[in-house]
């Protein structure tokens, strides 16, 4: 089937098989390769991208079902103003070990602020509870993200980060 | 790497669009939602469907709303929008209880409530918490509505009434006051399926239980419920022996298996004293107490 997916503000025309998952759809039709693929079941979350603003594990979702629909990826995250304050929180409290989940944490991290751009460390740890990280590194992702939340402009967050 | 076997796709455009490419394809058509629990099964040929008819644009299934005496939630709503509803959490704060342990955030964006109830997984907690609610589901065909009580909506195991040509539209809660409820869940991480869960729902009159639901699930019961301890509470006096009895009813009355989440004796164990916690906070909730 041809579908039309929006993906980082760039408008993809493809013709997909009906069973392609949207995961292998990012990974392999588009070679956005920063969308990381785990369990396949739905259970960890590192396919976690954005579908319409909404997060979604993208390995339970059909590349056909995305047809008409915008989704960000973690290529989609950094703006001509710089790397998103999510970026930026995870590089200042040392967000990622091996960096299997960061993509997904991200982008779930973007939707919980876009919703609610000053969550509680609970807010946040419920909000990433379907996203796992494998080097148990979650003190360090809930600071991160409670940074970005403290630097919510890109501009000023780049000050706080001397990388 | 895990992919579904082929299938035709299609894209409903309305629940009448819907119903006729369910007709086209036959029996081994599939409706999608959300998907989060089909696409996994057909991940792993558990399911294996000829067509999948996708309803995800289907505004008209999308809506929450008080109709007289009745909530009514459309099939498509997703579960982050029913925990998201004032209205539903004002009314049915077991259906809140229940959302914030079904799956985890990011599932609760996609999956919807008529999904939970058409995969009808023996361990789902929406079907108990609505069996405890007296909820009923509008099934369309192509010769119209009908409705079913959900507690007569199972029909066992990954089965329900709802026909190979037809859809569940609606689900449907009756408002009635005096009443509240709540839903007790053991899991063994966050967002897996329920070791046991109970939902309880109660109206009290004149101090005494006038009507109660309890739902129960992943233990066994047939169509998520035990009757007998909803007879027996009625008319009782809102006490801990009371509960008590009741909750011993429900222990007895479960027919759990056992497998990774534990063995029998212990998810009868659970059924019982969930039954009484939720039965407790319901009440609490009822007379104006606890939240």
């Amino acid at each position: 089937m041809q579908i039309t997916v929006g993906v980082n503000g760039e408008s993809y025309t493809r013709d997909v098989e009906d069973r392609l998952l949207l995961v292998h759809f990012l990974r392999d039709t588009l070679g956005l390769t920063g969308t990381h693929w785990g369990c396949d079941t739905s259970n960890c979350g590192v396919c976690t991208v954005q579908v319409d603003g909404k997060p979604v594990k993208s390995c339970t979702m059909l590349a056909v079902m995305a047809d008409g629909r915008e989704v960000k990826t973690v290529e989609g995250l950094e703006t001509a103003a710089g790397l998103d304050p999510v970026q930026q929180g995870f590089m200042a409290c040392h967000g990622l070990q091996c960096g299997f989940c960061t993509p997904g944490m991200m982008l779930t991290a973007r939707a919980l602020l876009d919703r609610n751009p000053n969550p509680t460390e609970q807010e946040i740890r419920v909000a990433i509870s379907g996203n796992l990280c494998r080097c148990t590194g979650y003190e360090n992702i809930v600071q991160s993200v409670r940074w970005a939340a403290e630097h919510p402009a890109s501009a000023e967050a780049s000050e706080g980060v001397s990388a | 790497m895990q992919v579904p076997a082929p299938f035709t796709y299609a894209k409903a455009t309305s629940v009448e669009h819907a119903l006729s490419l369910l007709a086209e394809h036959g029996e081994e058509a599939r409706v999608i939602a959300g998907g989060h629990s089909l696409l996994p099964m057909m991940k792993i040929r558990l399911a294996k469907p000829d067509a999948l008819i996708d309803i995800n644009g289907l505004a008209e299934l999308g809506t929450i709303r008080i109709d007289g005496d009745a909530l009514s939630v459309g099939a498509l709503v997703r579960h982050a929008d029913v925990l998201a509803s004032p209205v539903i959490g004002e009314h049915f704060p077991i259906l809140h209880d229940a959302e914030h342990v079904i799956a985890d955030p990011i599932v609760r964006n996609w999956g919807t409530v008529g999904g939970s109830l058409c995969q009808a997984d023996p361990a789902e907690d929406l079907p108990a918490a609505l069996v405890a609610l007296n909820a009923s589901g509008v099934i369309r065909g192509a010769e119209g509505s009908r409705t079913v009580p959900i507690r007569e909506f199972h029909v066992g195991p990954y089965e329900t009434v709802v026909g190979p040509a037809e859809i569940l539209t609606e689900v449907r809660v009756p408002i009635r006051p005096g009443g509240s409820s709540a839903y007790e869940k053991v899991e063994r991480k966050a967002g897996d399926w329920a070791v046991v869960a109970a939902g309880a729902a109660v109206w009290l009159s004149g101090g005494t239980i006038a009507d109660v639901g309890i739902g129960v699930t992943a233990a066994g019961a047939e169509h998520y419920g035990v009757p007998a301890a909803e007879e027996f509470l009625r008319g009782q006096a809102p006490t801990e022996e009371s509960i008590a009895e009741a909750a011993r009813i429900v222990g007895a009355g479960v027919n759990p298996a056992a497998d990774q989440r534990g063995p029998e004796d212990y998810k009868r164990h659970l059924a019982q004293e969930l039954t009484a916690r939720a039965l407790r906070r319901a009440i609490a909730r009822a007379q104006g107490g606890e939240v």
